[in-house]
């Protein structure tokens, strides 16, 4: 981290356009090895056009994208993977009726034998997919078992492990918590510390702040396409971040509107009360003509 | 990190692993609705029909004959369904490699064998046709093949008339190297009054083949994949459109196999051969255990249902009941093979 290595992954002002619609316009950030970068945002925010740019999609209308230093224009995903940069997708990480080892080596099977005996080594892929899950931290039960039998947090997590195993060195995890519960999410949260613990930048997206604060060293804050700026976590508050996301001018908003319902409630309430008392005297007052209750005694 | 690794190396004796019984994990299995089906229906015809020749070596030989032509169709098919996809024109390709090879042969005074290898290289280009359709348009294999099914039929039909006047060939046996070819495709063996084709060999051959390429290979690990999640595939780098396409050259060999092993026993084709055969082929595999929706399934699985299919067929004959009556068994089967895996897939999603 020091100063005069390039960061591992680094976007100078990027835009992109679709059609007349701005999806992000001068957007600069910059992720260093053994750093978390959050980006934050809320929905239409620019967040999953940006990890696009950054997992080889498709390339920025303007702008550079560096890696190491080094300009890159990435034609597909695979060429991305090839210089590092790995994106964990929220719900198309993994394939549920595959077994979690089959799953961790998709598209990068090991081999044993040659020419037309070259087969998949069933017993490596076991082997090794239960070694890099333990090196994670990761503890289960039967590497041959579904995926799908898994919890959405252990999904993420061996899908986080298996990127770091094909040496990526950029992590990029689009929402993985987003669908998790709070021990689940929890866990993840783990995961991505575990992997900054072993030099890789991670880029972390998310639109709920109470899980990007305790993890992230770097928030980017990314608003209708624009970025309010990259703030390091001894900078800025969890209530500046929260007010600073798209929704936290909302919630400002809201909150008075909520004062405001609340006012208008012990208003109401004061009125009810003094109809109430108007009634009840005036029923008083009839009663003691024809009230039938006050009649009957 | 010390701490994290010494809970993880006391994961191998990690005793939530002995709570999943070896029963359980036979449940999980795909084939063994179609084990279990197998025994109960050769249970069934052997008292039914057993005296009458269903347990005999002639009768075992016949079913066994029945199953394996079907068996070679619905093992490719198996594949193609783990793989998300369907084939609905095989049948088709049946008729029409059939007609070209025996065309080739009688009509054009080819050799054999140059007739055949030009026969599988045209099997593989309709296989290629309709992967290529698949992946390019996008749309469900299903229609794209309903249509290739009236297509390479109506094709066989009409040029088959054009060429020759009529809808049946043969002649195939007079030509050079029949004898070579109907001894690697058509022989037989008598073992007392039973005559075991060479088409069985082929069955078991071709099964053990798509059972390796599924389960030890790369390859067979995408074709897992691409049915199971696509994009999930794609995005690790899988070649889901090149697996596709393959799948369905296979499809399409495996049709062709059974073509030229048919068009050799019965030295000529017609032009309506195979009709019909693709709903067979798609019975036999999901009776094996194969899911519709791709990403599961089994070509042992997929044996045991041809071989029901192949009892079902032979035993209703053998017990004397009209074989009209087939095809309402086959319904019946289908709908509890479905049924019965239903239920033990949803078993092996079950978390543990």
């Amino acid at each position: 981290m020091s100063a005069n290595q390039p960061p591992l992954l680094e976007v100078q002002s990027i835009s992109k356009y679709f059609g007349s619609v701005i999806a992000l316009k001068d957007i600069s950030m910059q992720v260093h090895a053994g750093q978390v970068m959050c980006l934050l945002g809320d929905n239409g925010a620019g967040k999953s056009t940006l990890i696009k740019i950054l997992s080889g999609v498709f390339p920025p209308d303007e702008g550079k994208y560096l890696v190491e230093g080094q300009e890159v224009h990435f034609g597909s995903p695979r060429d991305a993977l090839n210089r590092g940069i790995a994106t964990v997708y929220q719900d198309l990480a993994m394939i549920p009726l595959m077994s979690i080892s089959r799953n961790f080596f998709l598209g990068s099977e090991p081999t044993i034998g040659r020419g037309p005996f070259r087969r998949f080594d069933v017993k490596k892929a076991d082997q090794v997919t239960k070694e890099e899950l333990s090196k994670m931290g990761i503890d289960l039960r039967d590497t041959t078992q579904a995926v799908g039998t898994l919890s959405g947090g252990e999904r993420q997590s061996v899908a986080i492990a298996r990127a770091v195993y094909f040496g990526a060195k950029v992590l990029i995890l689009d929402e993985p918590t987003a669908a998790l519960g709070v021990k689940e999410a929890a866990v993840v949260l783990r995961y991505i510390a575990q992997a900054r613990a072993r030099g890789l930048g991670v880029i972390f997206i998310t639109h709920n702040v109470h899980h990007a604060y305790p993890i992230g060293d770097q928030f980017t804050l990314l608003n209708r396409g624009r970025s309010y700026g990259t703030f390091a976590k001894s900078n800025i508050t969890r209530e500046e971040v929260l007010a600073m996301m798209a929704g936290g001018e909302e919630l400002e908003e809201m909150s008075h509107e909520l004062a405001e319902f609340a006012r208008t409630d012990t208003t109401a309430g004061a009125t009810l009360a003094q109809a109430s008392r108007a009634y009840e005297s005036e029923a008083q007052d009839l009663g003691t003509e024809s009230s039938p209750g006050s009649g009957a005694q | 990190m010390s701490a994290i690794q010494q809970t993880a190396g006391g994961a191998s004796a990690d005793e939530r692993i002995a709570r999943e019984s070896v029963f359980g994990r036979l449940l999980r299995r795909p084939e063994l609705g179609a084990v279990g089906g197998a025994i109960v229906v050769w249970i069934f015809f052997a008292l039914v029909a057993g005296g009458k020749g269903f347990l005999s070596l002639a009768g075992t030989a016949s079913y066994l004959e029945v199953s394996a032509e079907l068996g070679i169709l619905a093992t490719a098919v198996t594949l193609l369904m783990i793989g998300g996809e369907f084939d609905l024109s095989i049948g088709s390709v049946i008729g029409a490699t059939g007609m070209l090879m025996t065309i080739l042969v009688v009509q054009f005074g080819w050799p054999v064998w140059l007739a055949i290898i030009m026969t599988v290289l045209f099997a593989l280009g309709t296989g290629y046709v309709n992967g290529l359709l698949v992946v390019r348009t996008q749309l469900p294999s299903f229609i794209i093949t309903l249509a290739t099914l009236f297509i390479y039929r109506g094709l066989t039909i009409a040029i088959t008339r054009l060429l020759t006047g009529r809808t049946q060939l043969s002649g195939l046996s007079d030509a050079p190297g029949f004898s070579s070819a109907k001894a690697i495709f058509a022989s037989s063996l008598n073992i007392g009054s039973a005559t075991f084709k060479a088409s069985v060999l082929w069955w078991l051959l071709i099964v053990a083949l798509a059972t390796w390429i599924l389960l030890r290979t790369s390859f067979g690990n995408w074709i897992f994949a691409v049915g199971g999640g696509e994009q999930a595939a794609h995005n690790v780098g899988v070649p889901v459109r090149r697996v596709k396409i393959m799948l369905f050259m296979g499809t399409a060999l495996a049709a062709c196999l059974v073509a030229i092993i048919q068009a050799i026993t019965f030295d000529g084709a017609d032009v309506l051969r195979g009709t019909n055969q693709e709903f067979l082929a798609i019975i036999a595999s999901v009776v094996g255990g194969s899911l519709l929706t791709g990403g599961y399934g089994s070509p042992i699985g997929t044996a045991f249902g041809a071989l029901i299919l192949g009892m079902v067929r032979q035993g209703i004959v053998f017990a004397g009941v009209d074989a009209d009556w087939y095809q309402v068994v086959l319904g019946v089967i289908l709908m509890a093979a479905v049924l019965i895996n239903r239920s033990i897939r949803l078993q092996a999603l079950r978390r543990r």
